[in-house]
């Protein structure tokens, strides 16, 4: 057993959204070593399979991922399509460092780091963390959910508003 | 209610008005016991106040003299259940990376199963 600080399992995605800070930050465990991790975020083959929810097809329509290299990623669901881009500072060993941003908004840079923690017998941990432009910038991203468009989560948000502070 | 979503977000994008929600969540405070750590005029604290009011985050007792300040916990609520939603939509992908993961790993061992063959027949 090489499990070190590691007894609870990350089965599921666990996030944490710190209020003061414009930081999302999520851990979750994979049954697949730090290299298949890699190759999963970096392989646009093997990327565009998972980026979406079930409701959304994403079409890579530019991907060079190296350190430099930069991609733009076209999301497309039931209302319409959106499309998503960014730059990669730094593709490492075990760590990906990416801007993004929704098309919609391009002034509203985030920048991601995601590394991959080898936890032993098979098992990796990702860790991933958005640092947003901003408090605004960053409650925006979690309100409107990155995938199914900023409209859509607003007016499921409004929807979700509308009970308690309506009476 | 698009409207209500932004005074939220602006309310909360000041690190002051942060600072008020967060000592309100000890309890219920005067607006002069909110006012006493910052260096600012007791009307620039009431300003900050009713941006706060305005966004359905805290609510003034009309009934105390004092009119404390009191905080809407309920729309924290909503903000815990729009992370959680965010986190579930994480999660759907992350289901779908196991997926992904999973093949690899099938593909890897066919890969070498077929190694294996191959070795043992030459």
């Amino acid at each position: 057993m090489t499990t070190t600080s590691t007894t609870t399992r990350y089965a599921e995605a666990a996030i944490e959204a710190v209020p003061d800070l414009p930081i999302v930050s999520m851990t979750r465990d994979f049954k697949a070593t730090p290299e298949q991790l890699m190759r999963a975020h970096t392989d646009p083959e093997l990327f565009v399979r998972w980026i979406g929810p079930h409701s959304v097809t994403a079409h890579i329509e530019e991907w060079d991922c190296r350190t430099l290299g930069s991609y733009r990623y076209v999301a497309e669901h039931d209302g319409g399509t959106e499309a998503f881009r960014g730059t990669f500072p730094e593709v490492g060993e075990n760590r990906i460092v990416q801007t993004f941003c929704w098309e919609g908004m391009p002034e509203a840079i985030a920048l991601e780091t995601m590394w991959f923690e080898d936890l032993g017998d098979g098992w990796t941990r990702l860790h991933a963390q958005s640092l947003c432009d901003s408090i605004e910038g960053r409650d925006g991203m979690l309100a409107s959910g990155m995938e199914v468009g900023v409209h859509e989560g607003y007016a499921k948000l409004d929807a979700l508003l509308a009970g308690p502070l309506d009476t | 209610m698009t409207d209500q979503l932004s005074r939220v977000f602006a309310a909360l994008s000041d690190p002051t008005r942060r600072d008020m929600v967060a000592r309100l969540t000890d309890g219920d405070a005067s607006v002069g016991d909110l006012a006493a750590p910052y260096e600012v005029s007791l009307q620039a604290v009431s300003k900050h106040l009713k941006v706060l009011e305005d966004a359905g985050l805290v609510s003034r007792s009309r009934e105390a003299q004092r009119r404390p300040v009191h905080l809407e916990a309920e729309v924290f609520d909503l903000m815990t259940t729009w992370i959680e939603r965010y986190r579930q939509r994480a999660e759907e992908r992350f289901r779908k990376l196991d997926a992904v993961l999973a093949q690899m790993n099938d593909q890897l061992n066919a890969d070498q199963n077929e190694e294996l063959q191959e070795g043992t027949a030459s």
